[in-house]
């Protein structure tokens, strides 16, 4: 190899050197920028709740603030169970089984959320007797699936458990 | 910006403009040579920098009252209206404000359209606007969200889990929109931020368009090229001066019609309720100059697919320039063009229409219909119309339609 040829290898190990420094360090630096927009540590620390049950009655539902976003605690009756068993998978745009969603079928958790674009649906209203979202036209049935309109997906399940029979902790 | 040659008369204004060609920039605003046959369409360059001053002034003078807090801004913003001296007046003209500022860039945006002042060789100007028309609806929605009303709460709501039909990472980009795990205290503050921030990148954007306008100069009504300075031409002050201040004194008698006679008739009556994040109000609409793009949204039956015709129908504008490729600008010489050119308008009225009512039954039916023919006209209509139109004889100068008219009622005399 030439005197040239190794002048310019040297050059462009330098040059490729620079540039990752370079680029990694101006990463480094933006990320704090960028980061500093996520959840912080206060808003993750409310990311649990306990809610007491007793109050509600069959039937009833009690809606619930958690994470900013509201829960819909529903105490099914008999026939919104069964109503909710019965459906065949075939018929569901988001395949799930009511079983799946439940931990005790009388009692159906889930986020108040409509999964087009986040509004509150309403309770008993709509084609399959359960929720209805007044935003865009999402039908919901007794177990929160979505069975007609623009919404992708189910209602989302929390995690949650049963602390004690009357008593649930989400998140 | 070629004319280099203006000399101050003073001592003092020749030592400083040879150090900061101030002067020299002034002169050339001056001097600048418009086409004389401009019509009050053209007025609206205007008025739209008159509106983003406006909004820039009131919106300083409201954040020296206003609280950015999920608690207190609703609050603050009562505070505002009934307390601060003149509050109401201030919040009314900004909040009325962006409802000027829209109307004036709609008019803006179709005068483009009509006299082709889109294409070559004024391309990069139709772009900067596109983006500051982007721009100014990102800030005219975080601006509506400022209120911490009902309609503020959930427009935020609304708009931010649009990111969420993104594939794979829309839960975690919305998430970090919202600085939690919905629309809260965090989402308010930044887009205070933001909102103070983006009408100053509006305003960097708008001097990068008038700089872009003044390379090639103004289209004009003929849309044929015409050489500048030369006997088509007027220096712009005093010529256009005055009569953009008679255009914006007109716009101005509107704009404070609205502001003191009906300051709330564009607003929605359920941002005067807290915002509530267990109840949704029954009916969800954007301010009105959203609607078209609403409809659009709402026409899709898929989430992610309604997400992307919305932003496809704004990108879209961006490639209007090499979409429409008839040579001859103005529609005033394109006879089948003008046709579709009242359609188009007539189709966004129609969306516009749609989007304020629920999605259902006919009305769905017809958003769907408008949405296919928004796109059908930039990607079908203008490619094949340029290419099949037979278009009218170009007059040989913009002088020349004036002219011959005045030779013909000489003769009828």
């Amino acid at each position: 190899m030439d005197e040239s040829g190794k002048k310019n290898n040297r050059r462009d190990f330098l040059f490729t050197a620079s540039y990752t420094v370079g680029a990694v360090g101006l990463g480094a630096t933006v990320w704090p920028f960028i980061d500093q927009m996520n959840p912080d540590s206060s808003v993750k620390a409310l990311a649990k709740i306990e809610v007491d049950l007793s109050q509600v009655e069959l039937g009833k539902s009690i809606t619930v603030l958690w994470r900013g976003k509201p829960v819909f605690i529903k105490r099914r009756t008999k026939s919104e169970i069964s109503e909710a068993q019965a459906v065949s998978l075939e018929e569901l745009k988001d395949p799930q089984k009511d079983e799946d969603r439940v931990k005790n079928p009388e009692w159906l958790v889930m986020l108040g959320i409509c999964t087009h674009l986040g509004c509150v649906p309403l309770a008993n209203k709509g084609e399959y007797n359960g929720w209805f979202c007044p935003c865009h036209g999402s039908h919901y049935d007794t177990s929160g699936r979505i069975r007609k309109g623009p919404a992708p997906v189910n209602m989302e399940i929390p995690r949650y458990e049963f602390v004690d029979n009357n008593t649930i902790k989400i998140g | 910006m070629s004319d280099h040659t203006y000399t101050p008369s003073s001592k003092f204004g020749k030592w400083f403009n040879d150090r900061l060609p101030l002067l020299s920039l002034s002169a050339h605003f001056r001097e600048y040579p418009t086409p004389k046959n401009l019509n009050y369409w053209w007025t609206f360059g205007a008025i739209l920098t008159f509106c983003l001053v406006a909004q820039i002034a009131t919106g300083i003078v409201l954040a020296m009252h206003y609280v950015a807090h999920a608690d207190l801004a609703f609050d603050s913003i009562e505070h505002i209206m009934r307390d601060v001296n003149y509050g109401w007046l201030l919040r009314y003209l900004h909040s009325n404000g962006s409802s000027m500022f829209f109307l004036a860039v709609y008019v803006h945006i179709f005068r483009s359209l009509f006299y082709g002042s889109h294409k070559s060789p004024r391309e990069i100007i139709w772009i900067l606007g596109v983006l500051i028309y982007i721009l100014m609806m990102a800030t005219a929605f975080m601006g509506y969200v400022l209120p911490w009303g009902q309609m503020s709460f959930w427009a935020a709501t609304v708009i931010t889990n649009l990111f969420t039909a993104i594939p794979l990472i829309g839960e975690s980009i919305t998430t970090w929109f919202w600085g939690g795990y919905a629309v809260d205290n965090p989402t308010l503050n930044r887009f205070y931020s933001l909102h103070y921030l983006v009408p100053f990148l509006i305003l960097g954007l708008v001097i990068l368009h008038i700089w872009a306008l003044h390379v090639p100069g103004n289209n004009n009504p003929t849309g044929i090229e015409i050489k500048q300075p030369s006997k088509g031409t007027i220096p712009f002050h005093p010529h256009i001066t005055i009569k953009d201040l008679f255009a914006l004194l007109v716009f101005l008698i509107i704009f404070l019609g609205f502001v003191f006679f009906s300051p709330d008739v564009l607003g929605h009556p359920d941002n005067y309720i807290p915002a509530n994040p267990m109840v949704t109000p029954y009916h969800i609409v954007p301010e009105w100059y959203l609607l078209p793009f609403y409809a659009i949204l709402r026409s899709v039956p898929d989430k992610l697919g309604g997400v992307v015709l919305l932003f496809a129908s704004l990108l879209i504008l961006l490639a209007l320039p090499w979409l429409d490729r008839s040579k001859v600008r103005s529609a005033v010489f394109r006879p089948i063009y003008k046709q579709f050119f009242w359609l188009f308008v007539i189709d966004i009225l129609v969306l516009g229409y749609m989007g304020a009512m629920p999605a259902e039954g006919t009305y769905l039916l017809i958003a769907r219909i408008g949405t296919a023919y928004y796109f059908l006209h930039f990607l079908i209509i203008l490619p094949f119309v340029s290419l099949v139109e037979k278009t009218d004889p170009l007059p040989a100068s913009i002088s020349e339609p004036v002219l011959t008219e005045k030779d013909k009622s000489d003769v009828s005399e």
